[in-house]
């Protein structure tokens, strides 16, 4: 099937199998392979992408799905050579070590504080219930969205 | 210099390329020419193959081949155990990469295709039919051990892998004279380590020139090397294996496995590149599983509260085969541990390997520590209920004193360093103990069940001396070597064995060698994870990356600052006894004006157009370290649950973290990998275990059914540490990356413990899930 979807500002036209993962699509199609895969059941969400300015797991979401959308990936995320200031604050918080979850971290929290621009830690941490990091502990990454709040409202 | 860049908290440079999805992990790299692989695993964890029907198959759109264990069989050979704990009976038995007539697990490989994508391959799979006898099955190893229990290997009677003993003392003499004896039975369930990068391998074979490139998600790239020559008989240096990022490992990525063989074997057998990554089922199944022990458990002591023994009968689950360095996790690496940080005269632990339909176990954070430390200060809490004695003053009194400069134990260990009673007394004071007990006596009027859990712990990390390595039956060496170069332009890269995969040693090993040598940190490139460019090491596991690895970089940068000191000399036109250094410039004693950076001398040694007669040209240096003792970090951790009677659920308030790890090179590192481990370690006690069916499918086969932690269900993690040099490590050193699952499994059981204590409650298996606390609590109740 072919599709048209923009991908970080950019219009791509495709012809794929209907199967076709967006996901794989994105990572294989396109080359971003900024965005990972990690469970194929939809619970650790490194695969998360903004579709149409709302978080989605690219995993369970069809490449045909996404026709005619905007998609966000981590790499679309900022202009190239600087950073958004979720990013800024993973790296100043330590938020991140082996960095397979982040970039899934980074754009759920991003489309976080753009509903809810000031959260609580609480908030926060519910917040990412959809996203699984098995080194961190959490801690780092909850200081990082609150930072990125912070330097936001300031 | 203003601030010393060793012991800072600088941000990682590892960060930016991961925060924009510019790095690569192994699935993210492709080839020209890249066909995939997906690999057949069998339903039934035991079973005999009656035969293989890959018809349907190998003519399905885009397959390229298939191929089963009729195919590997004398092409591949076994893969290894490689670590043969002496005297303790091990049976290695064979492991075929793909098994040929019997499955014994579910997840043994049966078949693999290879096909032009990953969905084709998948989708040929579905047409491969066997044919398969089952047979019976065991899941426990106690259970396997019993007459009459279904045997796995002919050459493993009883399902005996191997029974090993460690006496220390005499434990008999200490329990049959002793006043208190408390016994109990523990079961560490069956973990599964869920990196969150699953296992990848791209295998790129080169048939005119016989050379392989194997990229792949390891802990340990020159030991891959190593086992992949031994499995695929390549010469080992026609083998280069490149860890590129790596997603995680938590021992997990240690092991050589059969999958990424078969990515070797398809690659050869094609001429093709060959990528295979697991999907999370498929991790579930075949990547190695950790703990799984029945341990029973006896702890001695008088009536005044002095332990005098500790002893236990140990039933450790092996799975269906032995992982590369499984043997050595129930064995050295816990029964070793067994005094822990007290004063214990007599220990004994009565081991037994076993063979079960499961699989395998193998390395898994702290691997064989968190065992110890849970046994021991479980005991002691038995033990401080059973005396009526708090059980922070029944710690503090058996307590090993203060000691600076090595300390024997029973186990036959010598501790490095400690202060034990330091971290106790920190802990304590920093959650406020005593105020919490009277809140909690205020509480339990009000039938309000809130707990405190308390251990102390010490560890053995930083493998360790190769002569004892090789003595423990370890298949390698435990040091680690360095190479530091300077580039003309006085810039500096720094080559090295270990492997890290997201503790930061790139930021970390450049904060070292910037605070030797006095260039700036940004001046410095840490290199790892290609064997084609960094000297032998031996790998990131067992807490020893920036203990051995970091050691081997600090030699190798005192050489080159030796070297650069007597080309400053030259230069200066003084002798070499008058030229002082000081942040990074070499000047002539009493006159600074006359002075040379070590820039300047890089510059020279690469261009040699001045060098003192008999010096070789170049700036750069070489060290090999290898530790002459393991290094023994410790600590106190606190944690404050509360209880719901009414649901048994379990709520985790506090968790109070004391850990001395020596000098720090960067403590923001040091403090996410402590948050990282106490998490992890939360999540055994709580909600995590691998469950099998009496059949041996794994009822807990993805996500959804094996509950990992999540942001929501933990607090913030309170992080303190005092500085207790090790004195045999040339940085003072120890290391931190275990230390978090070591002690907290046990501070929050025995927390939970402690808050059900009015309701009769004394124990419950691990995960302390709500329906376990509820059906315990209306078990007393009844």
């Amino acid at each position: 099937m072919r599709i048209q979807v923009t991908v970080n500002g950019q219009a791509r036209e495709a012809d794929v199998d209907p199967r076709v993962l967006l996901v794989h699509f994105l990572r294989e199609n396109l080359g971003l392979t900024g965005t990972k895969i990690g469970c194929d059941t939809s619970q650790c969400g490194a695969c998360v992408v903004k579709m149409d300015g709302a978080t989605i797991k690219s995993c369970t979401c069809l490449a045909v799905q996404a026709d005619g959308s905007d998609i966000m990936t981590i790499e679309g995320l900022a202009p190239a050579g600087e950073l958004h200031a979720v990013q800024e604050a993973f790296w100043n918080k330590h938020g991140l070590q082996c960095g397979y979850c982040t970039a899934g971290m980074i754009m759920t929290s991003v489309e976080l504080l753009e509903r809810n621009p000031n959260p609580t830690a609480e908030e926060v941490r519910q917040g990412l219930e959809g996203n699984i990091c098995r080194c961190t502990g959490y801690h780092n990454i909850v200081k990082a969205v609150l930072a990125a709040a912070e330097a936001k409202g300031s | 210099m203003t601030s010393r860049i060793f012991g800072s908290g600088i941000r990682r440079r590892e960060d930016p390329r991961l925060i924009t999805g510019q790095a690569s992990y192994t699935d993210d790299i492709s080839l020209p020419g890249t066909v995939h692989a997906a690999i057949l695993r069998s339903p039934h964890a035991h079973a005999r193959i009656r035969s293989i029907d890959i018809g349907g198959a190998a003519s399905s759109p885009g397959v390229l081949a298939v191929y089963t264990g009729a195919d590997i069989d004398g092409v591949l050979n076994p893969i290894p155990c490689a670590w043969i704990v002496p005297d303790s009976d091990v049976k290695a038995v064979a492991h075929p990469a793909i098994a040929k007539d019997l499955v014994r697990y579910q997840g043994d490989a049966v078949a693999v295709v290879v096909a032009e994508s990953r969905y084709q391959a998948e989708d040929a799979l579905e047409l491969i039919n066997v044919d398969y006898e089952t047979l019976p099955v065991v899941v426990n190893a106690e259970a396997a051990m019993r007459a009459g229990a279904p045997q796995l290997h002919e050459d493993a009677p009883n399902n005996q892998a191997f029974h090993w003993v460690m006496a220390g003392g005499d434990t008999d003499a200490a329990f049959s004279d002793a006043e208190v004896v408390v016994k109990d039975t523990i079961i560490q369930q069956k973990l599964i380590p869920n990196t969150i990068e699953p296992r990848s391998a791209l295998a790129s074979w080169v048939g005119p020139t016989g050379e392989l490139t194997l990229w792949t998600s390891s802990q340990n790239p020159h030991i891959c090397r190593f086992i992949t020559s031994l499995v695929s008989s390549v010469p080992e240096h026609k083998i280069r294996v490149i860890a590129p990022e790596v997603g995680g490992g938590f021992g997990s990525k240690t092991p050589i496995y059969a999958d990424e063989m078969i990515a070797v074997f398809c690659s050869m057998k094609l001429r093709r590149p060959v990528k295979w990554t697991e999907t999370r089922s498929e991790n579930y199944q075949s990547t190695l599983h950790g703990r799984d022990h029945t341990e029973y458990v006896e702890i001695a002591a008088t009536r005044e509260g002095k332990i005098t023994g500790v002893r236990s009968v140990v039933y450790a689950g092996m799975g269906a085969y032995l992982s590369t360095a499984s043997t050595g996790i129930p064995t050295i690496l816990h029964g070793l541990m067994y005094c822990g940080p007290y004063d214990i005269a007599n220990v004994k632990a009565d081991v037994y390997g076993v063979f079960t339909n499961t699989t395998p176990v193998d390395l898994y954070r702290g691997a064989g520590r968190p065992e110890a430390t849970f046994l021991l200060e479980r005991m002691v809490d038995l033990l401080a209920a059973e005396l009526g004695v708090d059980p922070a003053e029944l710690r503090r009194k058996n307590l090993i004193p203060k000691f600076e400069d090595g300390h024997d134990v029973a186990t036959g260990l010598t501790y490095d360093s400690g202060d034990y009673e330091l971290s106790l007394n920190m802990a304590l004071e920093h959650v406020n103990y005593q105020e919490l007990r009277k809140e909690q006596a205020h509480g339990r009027e009000h039938h309000e069940y809130m707990g405190i859990g308390i251990s102390c712990y010490c560890e053995i990390c930083g493998l360790g001396p190769s002569q004892v390595a090789g003595a423990i039956g370890f298949g390698g060496g435990l040091w680690e070597a360095a190479t530091i170069r300077f580039t003309p332009t006085g810039k500096v890269g720094v080559y090295v064995g270990v492997s890290p995969h997201g503790q930061g040693e790139e930021t970390t090993f450049a904060q070292i060698v910037a605070d030797e040598l006095g260039v700036a940190v940004d001046d410095v490139d840490v290199i790892h994870g290609d064997t084609a460019n960094t000297p032998m090491g031996w790998g990131t596991y067992g807490s020893r990356t920036t203990v051995v690895g970091g050691a081997a970089v600090a030699l190798s940068s005192r050489k080159l600052k030796e070297k650069a000191k007597a080309l400053a000399a030259h230069l200066l036109e003084a002798a070499e006894a008058d030229i002082e250094y000081e942040d990074g410039k070499f000047f002539v004693r009493g006159s600074p004006d006359q002075s040379k950076t070590i820039q300047d001398i890089a510059l020279m040694a690469n261009v040699a157009w001045n060098m003192p007669e008999g010096m070789e040209p170049g700036m750069e240096a070489s060290a090999f370290y290898d530790p002459p003792n393991f290094t023994y970090p410790f600590g106190a951790h606190v944690a404050v649950v509360t209880v719901d009677a009414d649901n048994g659920l379990v709520e985790l308030k506090r968790y109070v973290a004391v850990d001395d790890c020596g000098p720090q090179v960067n403590p923001m590192i040091v403090e996410g990998q402590v948050h990282g481990g106490v998490v992890q370690g939360a999540g055994q006690a709580l909600w995590e275990g691998a469950v099998y069916s009496e059949n041996g499918q794994l009822l807990t086969g993805s996500m959804m059914d094996y509950a990992l932690p999540k942001a929501h269900m933990v607090p913030d993690i309170e992080t303190l540490s005092s500085v207790t040099p090790s004195p045999h490590n040339p940085l003072g050193v120890k290391g931190i990356g275990e230390t978090g699952t070591i002690a907290s499994t046990v501070t929050i059981y025995n927390a939970v413990i402690d808050a059900l204590r009015p309701l009769g409650v004394t124990s419950i298996d691990m995960p302390l899930t709500p329906e376990k606390v509820w059906r315990a609590i209306h078990q007393q109740g009844s």
